[in-house]
């Protein structure tokens, strides 16, 4: 079977067939305005929990590009035309909430084919998706990306709509093949971008494959082979053996150790949302999470998550980790972060407001000690440390170390085992925190600097904005001296400090950031083999002459020049 | 009401990223923005609309903004189209 190689490699395996659900069309017309009215209120109803369902997918994604499609799909759930045009349908041809969705994304899928522009042909795909996703919530049956799968599955589909293909557990799913489908197809791109070979628009004859049956694909010619002999999957086995002894580069430095070329040892961790994350960082050549993010935990939930939820959350990421560190930052809601369930005063400027660990040492207390207790807890099953956002002065790292403290005490009244050594430290991104940090290295462990915020305080700029967003530059001279003044202030007080923001996970700064002190960097797996190469590339003699030359210099846009000229 | 002409830049023109964007920046202002091509005028309000615009890199697109904060929609539109789009 023959169609278009989407994404290279190959997969050898079992197949599972996943067949679309037909929508019969019920035909009955609604009787009345009240009937009519009620059809409304269900669709709204679906669009709701459609969005909601799109959201939770947020925890899966593992690239921008994915948070970009699931942005996406959002908007068309949302689409006032789709609303408009259902809404028509349900009250002048008096269609039931079912008919109408139906209707109108036929039509509409109608409308995008005729196009006669590739690209636009391919998003019939997320049109139709959105309509399957309406259709799911009003029929109340399950999606495709709800099914688990077995290892070693490959998945047989008439087409993946992108949601489904985020959802899909790449641990488990080795390769793909679709009926329909082309280069530009969403689920084409994720495939790429994951490494998991897939072949798309190989037509009906897709049809002859069972669950269950052997399958070969073939990412590179585009083949697909059905229950092949001992002769050909042995033959396929022994290139795919070549194809993985060939990987790139990048993926080639994986294994080996994170040190400069005179030998320095370079931590690169991972930014994580759970302990599902973790494998792609250590398949990236991670080292354990310098960040967890525990804010999704928060706002996948419908209330506050209780203890027991939040322990068994950190304990999974203590367990997934292997005994390699992982920093669990408490909760960072406010600003641009909301939780679904506790609505917040409207802020004439969030970024300045009340976040972070302003609220937790404040109102939510309670819900701060629960996560603390939790984390302790935790931390009895692997190495885990605690990292406080949004730190702007010592009185607050005292309260919160105090919180602490008395969580400590209660779990030994307890006879609650936990890491009587766990590590304390603070992110530093706030300009009073960066400016007093020998202070404050005297009363924690570690610093993580976190660039995002910290870069956007010091300039005074809204990244977000688009007439100021310019200035946002963590190449200023400015910042850089601040953020090498923070580096220095830790080590002089034999602290450890490391990098979460995105800076971390810029090649362009990983040079001059070694110049400047820093060991240890986290961000997105992604992010980490190029970093690497970065380096596995530099001295620490050139990183610190490199840093020293940048420092005589004025301009962001001399220094990226300079950077670039230099580090190519 | 402003009114604005715009080659569009980017080669692949106003797909889906792009229009998420648009739409994103459009709910920072209270004025009524459309968009123009071809004669036919779309509301900035629906990514349905805008993807069935199929707007291809070269071609011409007409923004019109019409109400209180038009001066300061219409200069983040433009930011958006003489520099962001290309990024996207």
């Amino acid at each position: 079977m023959k169609g278009i190689g989407v994404s290279p490699g190959i997969a050898i395996g079992k197949a599972r067939v996943l067949r679309k659900k037909i929508t019969v069309v019920s035909g009955t017309r609604l009787q009345n305005e009240a009937e009519i009215a009620i059809a409304i209120a269900q669709y709204d109803d679906a669009v709701h929990c459609a969005v909601a369902g799109v959201e939770a997918l947020r925890r899966k994604v593992l690239l921008p590009e994915e948070n970009d499609l699931l942005d996406a799909q959002i908007e068309l759930l949302r689409d006032p035309q789709l609303k408009a045009d259902v809404e028509a349908r349900i009250r002048e041809d008096r269609l039931p909430v079912q008919d109408a969705v139906a209707a109108v994304i036929a039509a509409t899928v109608q409308l995008f084919r005729s196009l006669k522009d590739e690209y636009m042909q391919a998003r019939t795909a997320d049109i139709q998706d959105i309509g399957d996703r309406l259709l799911t919530h009003l029929e109340g049956t399950q999606t495709q990306a709800d099914k688990d799968f077995a290892p070693g599955t490959i998945l047989i589909a008439e087409d993946l709509s992108p949601a489904d293909t985020i959802a899909m557990d790449t641990r488990h799913v080795t390769g793909f093949a679709t009926q329909s489908g082309g280069q530009t197809s969403h689920a084409a791109i994720i495939a790429k971008a994951r490494g998991v070979p897939a072949v798309v628009d190989c037509g009906a004859s897709l049809h002859a494959i069972e669950d269950g049956d052997i399958v070969i694909v073939d990412g590179e010619k585009g083949l697909v082979l059905h229950q092949p002999d001992a002769a050909t999957i042995n033959a396929y086995s022994n290139r795919r053996m070549q194809l993985v002894a060939q990987q790139p580069p990048l993926h080639a430095i994986k294994d080996a150790p994170c040190v400069t070329t005179d030998g320095t040892p370079i931590l690169l961790l991972g930014n994580i949302s759970g302990a599902a994350d973790l494998d792609l960082v250590f398949a990236n050549g991670g080292q354990g999470a310098g960040l967890l993010r525990t804010e999704l935990l928060f706002m996948s939930k419908p209330g506050f998550p209780s203890e027991a939820t939040q322990y068994a959350f950190y304990k999974a990421a203590a367990l997934e980790a292997k005994g390699k560190p992982v920093t669990i930052r408490t909760l960072d809601v406010g600003g641009d972060k909301q939780l679904p369930y506790f609505r917040m005063e409207p802020e004439q400027n969030p970024f300045l407001g009340y976040r972070a660990i302003r609220i937790c040492l404040d109102e939510w207390k309670d819900i701060f000690r629960t996560q603390l207790r939790a984390i302790l807890r935790a931390s009895a099953s692997g190495p885990l440390s605690i990292l406080f956002p949004m730190i702007t002065n010592g009185e607050e790292l005292q309260a919160a170390k105090s919180l602490l403290e008395a969580e400590k005490q209660a779990l030994r009244r307890e006879g609650i085992a936990f890491d009587e050594g766990i590590e304390t430290g603070i992110m530093i991104e706030v300009p009073a925190a960066a400016l007093m940090a020998d202070m404050l290295a005297a009363e924690c462990n570690f610093f993580s600097i976190g660039t995002n915020d910290l870069c956007q305080y010091t300039m005074a700029a809204d990244r977000m904005h688009p007439k100021v967003a310019a200035l946002y530059d963590p190449f200023h001279p400015g910042f850089l001296r601040l953020v090498a003044q923070v580096i220095a202030a830790g080590h002089a007080h034999h602290i450890h400090v490391g990098m979460c923001g995105e800076m971390a996970a810029d090649p362009r700064a990983t040079q001059l950031l070694l110049g400047m002190g820093l060991r240890e960097f986290s961000m997105s797996a992604a992010s980490i083999p190029a970093v690497k190469s970065r380096v596995l590339q530099t001295s620490m003699e050139q990183a610190v002459a490199l840093w020293q030359q940048v420092q005589t210099m004025r301009s962001a846009q001399d220094i990226i020049q300079y950077l670039q000229e230099k580090v190519p | 009401m402003i009114s604005k002409a715009y080659v569009i830049q980017a080669a692949e023109g106003i797909h889906a990223r792009p229009a998420t964007a648009l739409l994103k920046l459009s709910r920072n202002f209270t004025s009524v923005i459309s968009l123009r091509k071809d004669g036919k005028t779309v509301k900035l309000n629906s990514m349905l609309n805008i993807l069935a615009m199929a707007t291809k890199g070269g071609e011409t697109l007409t923004v019109l903004v019409e109400g209180e904060d038009e001066q300061q929609a219409a200069a983040a539109l433009d930011h958006f189209f003489t520099t962001e789009l290309k990024k996207l």
